[in-house]
């Protein structure tokens, strides 16, 4: 193994037994019933006394949630991998972090690796947050010496002072998710391998944490990453995998790993509203198609900045009568996957007291649009009296080219950040400025 | 420094070379979660450590009665009979708290095998040592019990603790099978409690085991609770209970099998309770 490789992974694979429910009546005879459970019964005998686990469910198959995975990560490295639900990630950091075994394969790994796939494992409810500062600083493999000597620094980071006698069960689930992550933040092994830990807490506190982690990160450790939120990905790591079902589909500089999945799953986007299947809510409504127009009212491909920009939304689903209190939002996303703004009718004070069964189409006006040009996905989403009728993610995506939108004839630039915004600037006398800085200063 | 960096290679089915000193190297969280398991126990109790004295103490007076005074089975000697069932007593609910506590520990635990590496062996040992606990307390009303009839204990007690532990392997060996059974099938979880209610009339826990026909002796110790019980008697109570070798003999061979049994087995299946459970 070459010097600055720390993780070697060749060739892995794991292989899990799931059980099917085979789909049944709403009714069933007794003299169904009896036949089926005894099967059931007997096959289980049966693993019982080969020593196999007994699967749940009447079929049960084979499923390999990694194949043939194959990557290597340098010491110091800070790698994230990303992916869709399900595609294999928890499970790669599980077999890294000695949770659980491979099926194939063989991975070699230099160094102490803790592992953090979840905040506060193991805490305890009726302990204090003394207590568990104790026990969970076990658990993550520090020792009792380590936990003391970090013990002041890890109260300060989850500012529970006040509490630290208090137990765990009557915290706040901000505060207890704020004094697990702290416990977590202190670890200082050679490998840092952590799951989607900070979907959870405060935006503050996620920021804080990311920030703790990056000086673990330039304290020359390597880190593994995972996460679905993209923005904190390309800010943490350098390179990055990108795992889809179960297999590297892509692996290099984390922009172009990022990109590679974004794109991926705007194909997805693309496949028309009627024939997705993944949405959802109650169906009252269904949101059918989506079409852009200009200004004009003509249909376009892509928007202009600074243009009218229109999209239209078409509604379907069995609406006999007149559906009250509905409201609908548009979220649009960056090409990043990072959400940029949200259009709605409760947002515009527009929101639609009544919608006759024959409106079939509603469309979302925007005078003078102030998104850079690029690429934007969006999100609908549609309620009847709050409770979700319809919601596709990623249900499609536009392209705004570069307009004229400050009306000065020069065109924003592509790539440099996702708004336009009108502004001025004014030269002031030294005078004047002197003033305003008193006037300031007298302020503060 | 190069030299100290510790290389780990995961493969599918590769047995842990350093179990032992992996195992070792864990002590410490073997000892907090100890200390968890005993302190959450007796937090939110009203009366706490008393819980651990009633069950034991209940079921002595009515042993005592039932075979002593009502079937008149005879004691050791001129032991007091309650002294004589509480001197089984004693290592019975030890015996049976270890596997009914250590069986279960491992699915309690799921969050833990679900997310973090440690040698599994840490959990169900972890839920005996903290049944000593209860132990020491009833061991105290037993010195009461002494102290109230006024007997003496020779010498031997002093050999106590080698028996506790005796007692503690005993109970380990299906402590750690069941523990890993109770994973991948959790029937376990219905039978356990049967065998410990039914042990507590199939070992000499109220009565002595001098009272079993001669001919019958031997095999009776096949169940090892028997040679810990006489062992616990032959401490405390002292010539009018000698130890009948051959059994006590036959016991420990059982004892040393099943957790040799025990460990393999939670060895073997240990690695894949992060997916089953
Ligand atoms: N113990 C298990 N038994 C059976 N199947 C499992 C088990 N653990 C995971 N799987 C399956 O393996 C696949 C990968 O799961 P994994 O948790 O690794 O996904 P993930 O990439 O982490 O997804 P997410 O982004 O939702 O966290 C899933 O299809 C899951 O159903
Ligand atoms: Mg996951």
């Amino acid at each position: 193994m070459s010097e600055d490789i720390v993780i070697r992974v060749e060739d892995l694979g794991k292989k899990y037994l799931i059980g099917h429910q085979v789909k049944r009546e709403r009714y069933t005879a007794l003299r169904d019933v009896i036949p089926r459970y005894a099967k059931r019964i007997i096959r289980n005998a049966a693993d019982l006394a080969r020593g196999r686990a007994i699967i749940g469910g009447e079929e049960i198959e084979e499923f390999w949630a990694l194949t043939n995975l194959s990557f290597e990560v340098k010491r110091g490295e800070v790698i994230g991998i990303i992916g869709r639900n399900g595609a294999g990630k928890s499970t790669l950091l599980k077999i890294l972090s000695r949770i659980t075994e491979p099926s194939t394969g063989r991975v070699t790994i230099k160094g102490r690796v803790a592992s953090l796939l979840e905040v506060g494992t193991g805490f305890h409810p009726e302990l204090t947050g003394r207590e568990n500062i104790f026990l969970n600083g076990a658990i993550l493999g520090m020792t009792r010496a380590e936990t003391r000597r970090k013990f002041d620094d890890i109260v300060a980071f989850a500012e529970v002072e006040r509490f630290l006698d208090t137990p765990v069960k009557r915290y706040s689930s901000g505060m207890y998710v704020r004094l697990a992550f702290a416990v977590a933040a202190h670890l200082e092994p050679e490998i840092l391998i952590v799951d989607e830990v900070l979907a959870v807490g405060d935006a503050a506190f996620q920021r804080k944490c990311l920030g703790k982690m990056q000086d673990v990160a330039l304290g020359g450790r390597t880190v593994l990453f995972v996460s679905h939120q993209m923005a904190a990905i390309q800010n943490f790591c350098d390179t990055g995998v990108l795992l889809t079902n179960g297999r590297v589909t892509a692996s290099g500089a984390i922009e172009d790993v990022v990109r590679r999945y974004m794109s991926a799953s705007t194909a997805l986007s693309q496949v028309s509203l009627l024939e997705r299947g993944d949405r959802g809510g109650t169906g009252e409504i269904r949101m059918t198609e989506v079409s852009f127009k200009n200004g004009d009212g003509n249909y376009v491909q892509s928007f202009t900045s600074g243009g009218a920009a229109i999209i239209e939304i078409g509604l379907g689903g069995p609406r006999p009568r007149v559906a009250k209190n509905v409201r609908i939002a548009l979220g649009v996303d960056s090409d990043l996957g990072q959400r940029v703004l949200v259009l709605s009718t409760h947002l515009a004070e527009c929101d639609l007291t009544e919608l006759p069964p024959d409106a079939l189409t509603i469309s979302v006006q925007v005078p003078r649009l102030a998104l850079a040009p690029g690429r934007y996905g969006f999100t609908l989403y549609c309620s009847i009296n709050g409770e979700v009728a319809d919601w596709i993610k990623d249900a499609g995506t536009f392209e705004v080219e570069a307009g004229d939108f400050y009306g000065s004839g020069s065109l924003p630039m592509t790539g440099q950040g996702a708004f336009l915004m009108d502004h001025r600037f004014e030269i002031g006398s030294a005078a004047v400025t002197r003033e305003k800085l008193e006037q300031l200063n007298s302020l503060c | 420094m190069k030299a100290l960096e510790t290389i780990i290679v995961l493969e599918p089915g590769r047995a842990e070379r350093n179990y032992w000193r992996d195992l070792w190297s864990y002590r410490e969280l073997f000892a907090i979660l100890a200390w968890r398991d005993i302190s959450v126990r007796y937090k939110q109790t009203v009366i706490g450590i008393a819980w651990a004295v009633i069950r034991p103490f209940l079921t002595m007076i009515v042993f005592t009665i039932v075979f002593g005074h009502l079937a008149k089975l005879p004691s050791e000697g001129d032991v007091p009979y309650p002294i004589l069932v509480f001197a089984g007593m004693l290592p019975w609910f030890l015996f049976s708290s270890i596997l009914s506590e250590a069986s279960a520990s491992v699915v309690g635990n799921a969050n833990l095998v679900g997310k973090v590496y440690f040698p599994r062996l840490i959990i169900p040992t972890t839920a005996a040592v903290v049944t000593l606990v209860d132990f020491a307390i009833n061991l105290v009303v037993l010195l009461g019990l002494i102290l109230w009839y006024g007997f003496l204990p020779g010498w031997r007690i002093a050999l106590l603790p080698g028996f506790v532990a005796l007692a503690m392997l005993a109970s380990l060996g299906p402590a750690f099978l069941v523990a890993a059974l109770n994973v991948k099938y959790r029937d376990f979880r219905y039978i356990i409690p049967f065998c410990v209610q039914f042990g507590l009339y199939v070992s000499p826990v109220g009565f002595s085991s001098a009272i079993i026909p001669d001919n019958w002796r031997f095999w009776y110790s096949l169940n090892p609770v028997v040679g810990v019980i006489d062992g616990f008697r032959w401490c405390i109570i002292g010539e009018d209970s000698p130890l009948y070798l051959p059994g006590f003999t036959l016991s420990l061979v059982v004892v040393a099998l099943s957790l040799w049994c025990g460990i393999t087995y939670f060895r073997r299946t240990e690695r894949s309770f992060a997916d089953l459970i």
